[in-house]
């Protein structure tokens, strides 16, 4: 029993960060219909950002604000100076850019900081909290930020005006134009915004599966499962999907073998795609002929 | 002159023989003072297809003009063209400066309101919520609330709905959500795409009162387009007639109005 409930456990703080990365995901979707498959990579790049402002000495919260910062500002610019020009382009042209961004952000992160897998240190400390023995204090910390992320995307888009533009930007963009939203940096914001909560999940998780240029790509097999299980236009859904998926895979680990793990994402996006593929809170979209 | 060619669909060939009667034939409002709106040689297409061929047109200011025409006419790519959701030629002034070539999302910043043919609504989004994206532009976010109290004022249907997501409103209720949203903006010139759209003719009727109870209080220019051709002249103070991208005729509303021969042929009422 108490294998079980620490497994759960340790699901949930993983799950919130294939959340995190599943939200990053939706956010693109809903603004482009389209899955960014360098979304992860986009991650390791800032984590390792982050690894490298913590070799040089800057104190750990220091380096996250700068890192989340810093990615925020890459995502803009990507969009700004890559995506822009294709957004018009068809499909298969923008998913062709989105796979060479992952390609290209793999190499030059290898290239620069070198394949060798680098210890990431996790800012909460060793020994569990609260005396627990269920869960470890970086995965009570983990979730606890992904928690505190989550809440904050929530309010902006929820309560503020900008959060209502981009919104509204995203599922209309020429109603949004006809009321003066400048859409083109909305959808800017939106790349900034994923970059951004991607970063603090590569920082979460780069503790527990150590940095290395290609830490990312179960991550976001696994978010991507979330987010098709939850829904793909469903930010809620997504999230929940994320902590689902989190917490199935580690009970499949535990119980059924490690090496079905990565199976098990892959059961669930096709599961997802051939039973409900608008998933649990997804819209089923109908066109009119 | 027989009332069925007036109202066909296909009034091309015919078009052509009809000069611009009346008046101003360059097609202006023709008044002293500037006006809010004044259009030069408006021309636009959709791919290889003209629609409009170089149309002069004007809103006085906080005038009422009138766009009357068949379907196919370019009423709606007319004011598409205005605030440059396409591809467009010509010059365009609000208040005597150049706007055409802006980007549509700078034309509204300027205070050109639209609503849009198929009403634009928001439609996984709040009624309030498609009304505060009206305001998105303003600056003075206390009086935003009262804005929105005064557009449930105009239609209390909004009101009762305003947690509700607008997609699920009936079409009238979008017309009245799209109307308000785009009051939202206090615009200095707004567009109407066929406001009475889909609407009941008592909502008909008190819309066009709203509208013109808007226009004296807040002084608001109004570019009307409508296929209700004795409801928009009853509020128009000048029209303008389209024929497949063309005006064939514009004058005072009241004149058009009451020239029978006019009304029987193009307005079919």
């Amino acid at each position: 029993m108490d294998l079980f409930l620490h497994q759960i456990l340790a699901g949930l703080a993983t799950g919130g960060i294939y959340a995190s990365v599943a939200l990053a995901l939706v956010m693109i979707y809903q603004a482009t219909h389209l899955v960014n498959f360098a979304q992860g990579e986009m991650a390791m790049f800032a984590t390792y950002l982050a690894w490298a402002l913590l070799q040089a000495g800057v104190p750990y919260w220091g380096a996250f604000a700068i890192t989340v910062a810093s990615a925020f500002v890459l995502g803009v610019a990507l969009e700004r100076i890559v995506i822009r020009p294709v957004e018009n382009s068809p499909i298969l042209v923008i998913v062709i850019v989105f796979i060479a961004l992952l390609v290209i952000f793999n190499s030059v992160a290898g290239w620069i900081f070198s394949y060798t897998i680098k210890p990431f240190p996790s800012p909460f400390p060793a020994q569990p909290l609260f005396g627990n023995s269920y869960v470890s204090s970086h995965e009570l910390g983990s979730t606890a930020i992904t928690l505190v992320v989550l809440l904050l995307l929530f309010v902006f888009f929820r309560f503020t005006p900008l959060g209502l533009a981009m919104r509204a930007a995203a599922q209309n963009p020429v109603s949004s134009r006809l009321v003066g939203i400048r859409v083109g940096w909305m959808l800017a914001l939106g790349w900034g915004l994923a970059a951004a909560i991607g970063a603090v999940a590569g920082m979460m998780v780069a503790p527990t599966v150590f940095l290395e240029p290609n830490m990312m790509g179960g991550v976001l097999l696994y978010a991507f499962a979330g987010a098709l299980l939850g829904g793909i236009d469903s930010p809620g859904g997504a999230v929940l999907g994320g902590f689902i998926v989190g917490v199935l895979e580690n009970v499949v680990g535990a119980y059924v073998g490690t090496e079905l793990k990565l199976t098990l994402a892959l059961v669930v996006i096709v599961g997802v795609l051939v039973v409900r593929p608008s998933g649990m809170f997804g819209r089923v979209n109908v066109v009119r002929v | 002159m027989s009332t069925t060619a007036a109202r066909g669909t296909t009034a091309g060939p015919a078009a052509a023989g009809h000069a611009p009667r009346e008046g101003s034939a360059d097609g202006t409002a023709g008044r002293g003072a500037p006006s809010l709106l004044d259009v030069r040689g408006l021309a636009a297409q959709y791919g290889p297809t003209k629609v409009l061929h170089g149309i002069d047109f004007s809103v006085g200011e906080s005038g009422i003009t009138a766009i009357l025409g068949a379907n196919g006419a370019g009423k709606t790519t007319l004011l598409r063209a205005v605030c440059n959701m396409i591809r467009t030629s010509g010059e365009v002034r609000l208040a005597g400066e150049r706007i055409d070539g802006l980007q549509t999302e700078s034309i509204v910043r300027r205070g050109v309101a639209h609503v849009p043919d198929g009403r634009g609504t928001f439609m996984n989004l709040s009624v309030e919520e498609n009304l505060r994206l009206g305001a998105h532009t303003r600056k003075d976010r206390a009086e935003i609330g009262d804005d929105c109290e005064r557009m449930y004022a105009h239609f209390p249907r909004l009101k009762e709905r305003r947690r509700q997501q607008a997609g699920t409103l009936s079409g009238g209720e979008q017309q009245m959500l799209a109307v308000s949203r785009a009051l939202m903006l206090r615009p200095r010139l707004l567009l109407l795409d066929e406001p009475s759209f889909g609407l009941a003719p008592l909502i008909v009727q008190q819309l066009f009162e709203i509208l013109r109870g808007i226009n004296q209080s807040e002084r608001i220019g109004m570019l009307l387009v409508e296929q209700n051709a004795a409801m928009a002249l009853a509020l128009a103070d000048h029209a303008y007639l389209l024929e497949t991208g063309r005006v064939v005729m514009s004058g005072p509303a009241e004149t058009i109005r009451s020239d029978e021969s006019i009304r029987r042929s193009y307005l079919g009422y």
